[in-house]
C-alpha cells in the first residue's frame, strides 16, 4: 500500500496563503497588511502570525477607515492590534473629506464606501507601500473572480482587467516599475465556509457582531441594517429590535445583517451550509449596478 | 460541551480540475448543473443571472454570467480569462479553473492546467472527437494533468446510444495513447442538460455501470500527484526574530515542493553544497514530525549555514545537478512580441530569478495535429514549442515529468515586466 500524504482542504489553504504572505514580503520592500476588523482579515493576520512565527509580522496593518464603523469592530481591532504587537495605520475617508479629496454622498442612502479608494491610494502613497495585502475572495464577487493572487497596479492604483499577468503553478510575478504596486490576495481560494470553518479549526476569535444578538433594526430595500448615528431612517422605515448577526462587516452603511440564532461557530457553519443568499447578497455597495465591483476595483478599490 | 455535529470538514480534502470548452459543447450547462446540485449557486446569484440572462435576450439562464463578470465579457458573451469557481461536497473541495476552448485561448488553458489534478475534456456525442479534443487532451498532458475525464455530452441527442459512445471511447483511445503523461482516462456518457450521470445516474443508459461525474471527482484517488520521493525545499524567507526568548532561532521558511523531510534527515544545501542535519521543524502550534509537498514549513539545522532566498534544500543522497542550460517546452503568453532564437528575459524558477537567454527555438507544435513544426520558429501567443535556455547562474531544476514545481519555470520580459511565458523543464 502507499502511504498517504493526502491533507485536508484547509491545510492546502493555508499552506498556500503562508506562501503567498511569505512571497510577499520577500519580493515587495515595504508590503502592508489591509485590517478592518473583519473576519477575512482576521484570518488573514492569523495567518501572517503564522507565516512568519516566531518573528512579528515583517509589515505593519492599515485600516481603511470610514468613519461609520460599528463601535465593537473598532474595540476588538484595537485589541488584536495590541496583541499582535504591530503597527496600526488609519487611512482616513473623514480626512479625504475634510482635505476636500472626496465629496461626500448626501441624502438617506448615502455611503462613504466608493470614497474608501482615495484613503486607500492616499495611505498607500504616503506610506510608499508598495503592495496591499487583501482579505478578499475569488467566491465574494463575480469581477474578484477573476483576480489574481498577485494583482498588479499600475502608478494610479488602476485595475486593469484584460491586461492581468498569467500565474502558473507556484511562481507569482511581483516585478514591477517605478511608482506601479500590487494587491496582493493570499485567500483567493477560499470561500465564505472555508473561512467559518478554519476559523472553528484555529480557534480564532472574532468580533461579537458575527454571533447572534439583539439590536435594534430597520428594513430598507429588503436588508435588514443596523441602527447607527450614521443612517438616516426615510420616512416609513421603522425601528424594531430584532435577534440578528453579521455575515460580513463592513462599513455600517452599507452592511446588512441577517435573522439569526446563531450564537456559536457551530451554529454558524450550519447556516452558512444552508444558506441560500451570498454573503454579499447583504452589502448595498453591490447591488449598485451589474459591474458595481469591476468599476471600483478600475479605480482602485481593494 | 457538546460535540461537533459538524466536524466532517476535517477529513476533507482538495481536488483542483480544469475544464475546457466553448459556449456551445455544453460546458457552461455542465458546470452550472455542478454548482446548482451541490448548492453552490445562490439565489441571489441566480436572480441575477436571471435578470441579466433576460436582459440579454438568452432563452435559458446563461450560468456563464455566474463568472464572466467582467464588463468586456459580458459584452462579448466570451470568457477572456481563466474562472475560477468554487463548490464542496461533504467528501471535498473542488477548485474549477474554467477556461475558453478556443486555440486563440490556449494561454489561458495552461494557465488552468498548471495546477490541475484532473481534468475534464468535453466530447459533444454528436461531433465525436474532434481537433478540440486533441488540443485540450494535448494540453492536459503537457502540463502532466494525470487523470482525464472525458465526458461524452448530450447523449440525449443521440438516442442514448451504446455505440456512438464506444465508438467515441474507441477513437479517443487510439489517440491518446501517444499522451505519455496521462495515467488514468475515465470515459462517462451523459447528458449535462438533463442531468444524466453528472450528479445522479442515468435512467435512460441502463448500459453503463460506471460512476457519475461528481461521485468520480468525489472518488478519485490524487494522493500520488506530488513528488513524495525526492525531497526538495526551495527556501522562500530566513525568518530571524531577534528577540530574547528566540535569540539565535534561524527558521529557514517554505513550501515544500517534493517528498519528505523530518527531523534528523542528513540535508545538503544547493548550490553551496553545505551538509547538515534538520533540527527540527518549527511552527506556532509546536515541532511537526514530517512536512511533504505541498506543506509550508519553517525548518531549523543544526548548523550554522549560509543559506538565502533562491537556495534549496535537498536529501544528501538524493541531490539534483545544478545546470545552466535547459531544454524546454514552453507556451509563449505575450501578444506584442513574439519570441524568437537569442531573446533575452527574466527567468523565475522556484523562489529564484536569473537572467536568460533562448539560444534556440527546436520545433513548433501544430496541436490540433500534434506535428512538429520545423520550418517556421517564431513564437507568437498562444505558441506552443521547444526550446533551450542558456542561464546566468545555475538553477536546482527537476524535470517538469518528475516534478512539477521544480521543473517548471516562467520566462519575465526586462522592459514590461510582463510573463510572457511558461516553461517546462525536459
Amino acid at each position: 500500500m502507499h502511504q498517504d500524504y493526502t491533507i485536508t482542504h484547509l491545510k492546502q489553504l493555508e499552506s498556500e496563503a503562508i506562501f503567498i504572505l511569505r512571497e510577499t514580503a520577500a519580493q515587495f520592500e515595504k508590503p502592508v497588511l489591509l485590517f478592518s476588523g473583519g473576519k477575512d482579515s482576521i484570518v488573514m493576520a492569523h495567518l501572517a502570525k503564522k507565516a512568519f512565527w516566531p518573528a512579528k509580522l515583517p509589515f505593519q496593518l492599515m485600516h481603511v477607515d470610514t468613519g461609520h464603523n460599528f463601535p465593537e469592530t473598532m474595540e476588538f481591532r484595537d485589541k488584536y492590534v495590541a496583541e499582535l504587537g504591530a503597527e496600526l495605520i488609519v487611512a482616513s475617508v473623514q480626512k479625504s473629506i475634510d482635505e476636500g479629496k472626496v465629496i461626500e454622498e448626501k441624502g438617506p442612502r448615502a455611503s462613504r464606501n466608493g470614497l474608501q479608494t482615495v484613503a486607500l491610494l492616499d495611505g498607500i502613497e504616503e506610506n510608499k507601500f508598495d503592495a496591499a495585502l487583501g482579505g478578499g475572495r475569488r467566491d465574494e464577487e463575480k469581477a474578484r473572480a477573476k483576480e489574481r493572487f498577485f494583482s498588479h497596479r499600475d502608478e494610479f492604483g488602476q485595475w486593469d482587467p484584460k491586461n492581468q499577468r498569467p500565474e502558473l503553478w507556484n511562481i507569482f510575478n511581483g516585478r514591477k516599475g517605478h511608482g506601479e504596486q500590487f494587491r496582493v490576495f493570499p485567500l483567493s481560494n477560499w470561500t465564505e465556509m472555508d473561512i467559518w470553518q478554519y476559523i472553528k479549526a484555529e480557534n480564532i476569535e472574532l468580533p461579537h457582531l458575527y454571533f447572534s444578538h439583539e439590536r435594534d433594526c430597520f428594513v430598507r430595500d429588503g436588508v435588514i441594517m443596523g441602527v447607527c448615528d450614521f443612517i438616516e431612517l426615510l420616512p416609513g422605515e421603522k425601528v424594531e429590535k430584532m435577534v440578528v448577526r453579521f455575515r460580513t462587516i463592513g462599513d455600517a452603511t452599507c452592511t446588512g445583517a441577517c435573522l439569526s440564532t446563531a450564537d456559536n461557530l457551530d451554529d454558524i457553519i450550519d447556516e452558512v451550509a444552508a444558506a441560500r443568499q451570498t454573503e454579499r447578497g447583504t452589502r448595498a455597495d453591490d447591488k449598485r449596478s451589474e459591474t458595481a465591483m469591476e468599476d471600483r476595483k478600475k479605480q482602485g478599490y481593494f | 460541551m457538546s460535540e461537533d455535529n459538524n466536524s466532517g470538514y476535517l477529513d476533507m480534502d482538495l481536488l483542483r480540475f480544469t475544464t475546457a470548452g466553448s459556449v456551445d459543447d455544453g460546458k457552461s450547462t455542465l458546470i452550472g448543473r455542478l454548482l446548482y446540485d451541490s448548492k453552490a449557486i445562490f439565489e441571489d446569484q441566480m436572480e441575477a443571472m436571471e435578470a441579466s440572462s433576460k436582459a440579454r435576450g438568452d432563452e435559458n439562464v446563461n450560468l456563464a454570467l455566474l463568472t464572466d463578470g467582467l464588463r468586456a465579457e459580458r459584452e462579448q458573451g466570451i470568457t477572456i480569462d481563466v474562472a475560477y469557481r468554487y463548490f464542496a461536497t461533504p467528501k471535498r473541495k473542488f477548485i474549477i479553473a474554467d477556461t475558453p476552448g478556443h486555440i486563440q485561448y490556449t494561454r489561458n488553458m495552461v494557465t488552468g492546467a498548471s495546477t490541475a489534478n484532473l481534468a475534464i475534456v468535453l466530447i459533444d456525442a454528436r461531433k465525436g472527437v474532434i481537433e478540440q479534443t486533441c488540443r485540450h487532451s494535448f494540453i492536459a498532458n503537457l502540463l502532466r494533468i494525470q487523470r482525464v475525464v472525458v465526458c461524452v455530452n448530450k447523449m440525449d441527442l443521440v438516442d442514448w446510444d451504446e455505440g456512438v459512445f464506444n465508438k467515441i471511447v474507441d477513437d479517443f483511445k487510439s489517440f491518446a495513447s501517444r499522451l505519455d503523461n496521462i495515467v488514468d482516462v475515465t470515459f462517462i456518457p451523459a447528458s449535462a442538460l438533463i442531468g444524466d450521470n453528472i450528479v445522479d445516474k442515468s435512467k435512460n443508459m441502463p448500459w453503463y455501470q460506471g460512476p457519475t461525474l461528481l461521485y468520480h471527482l468525489e472518488t478519485v484517488y490524487i494522493g500520488a500527484d506530488e513528488n513524495h520521493v525526492e525531497a526538495r525545499f526551495p527556501v522562500q524567507w530566513v525568518i530571524r526574530p531577534h528577540s530574547d526568548e528566540y535569540h539565535d532561532f534561524r527558521g529557514f521558511a517554505g513550501r515544500v515542493a517534493g517528498g519528505v523531510f523530518k527531523a534528523g534527515d542528513d540535508v545538503t544545501v544547493l548550490p553551496s553544497g553545505f551538509t547538515t542535519k534538520i533540527k527540527a521543524i518549527e511552527s506556532m502550534d509546536g515541532p511537526q514530525q514530517k512536512v511533504f509537498a505541498p506543506m509550508s514549513a519553517t525548518i531549523t539545522l543544526e548548523d550554522e549555514i549560509d543559506m538565502s532566498r533562491g537556495d534549496m534544500l535537498v536529501k544528501a543522497n538524493n541531490r539534483p545537478v545544478p545546470t545552466q542550460d535547459i531544454d524546454a517546452m514552453v507556451c509563449w503568453f505575450s501578444s506584442d512580441k513574439p519570441l524568437t532564437g537569442r531573446g533575452k528575459y527574466i527567468l523565475r524558477h522556484t523562489t529564484k530569478e536569473v537572467k536568460a537567454i533562448v539560444t534556440e527555438v527546436c520545433y513548433k507544435m501544430n496541436i490540433n495535429t500534434l506535428r512538429k513544426i520545423e520550418d517556421d520558429l517564431t513564437l507568437n501567443l498562444n505558441d506552443i514549442g521547444r526550446i533551450k535556455v542558456r542561464t546566468s547562474a545555475p538553477l536546482i531544476a527537476d524535470s517538469y515529468k518528475s516534478n512539477r514545481i521544480t521543473g517548471s519555470f516562467v520566462l519575465i520580459d526586462e522592459l514590461t515586466n510582463a510573463t510572457v511565458a511558461a516553461g517546462m523543464i525536459i
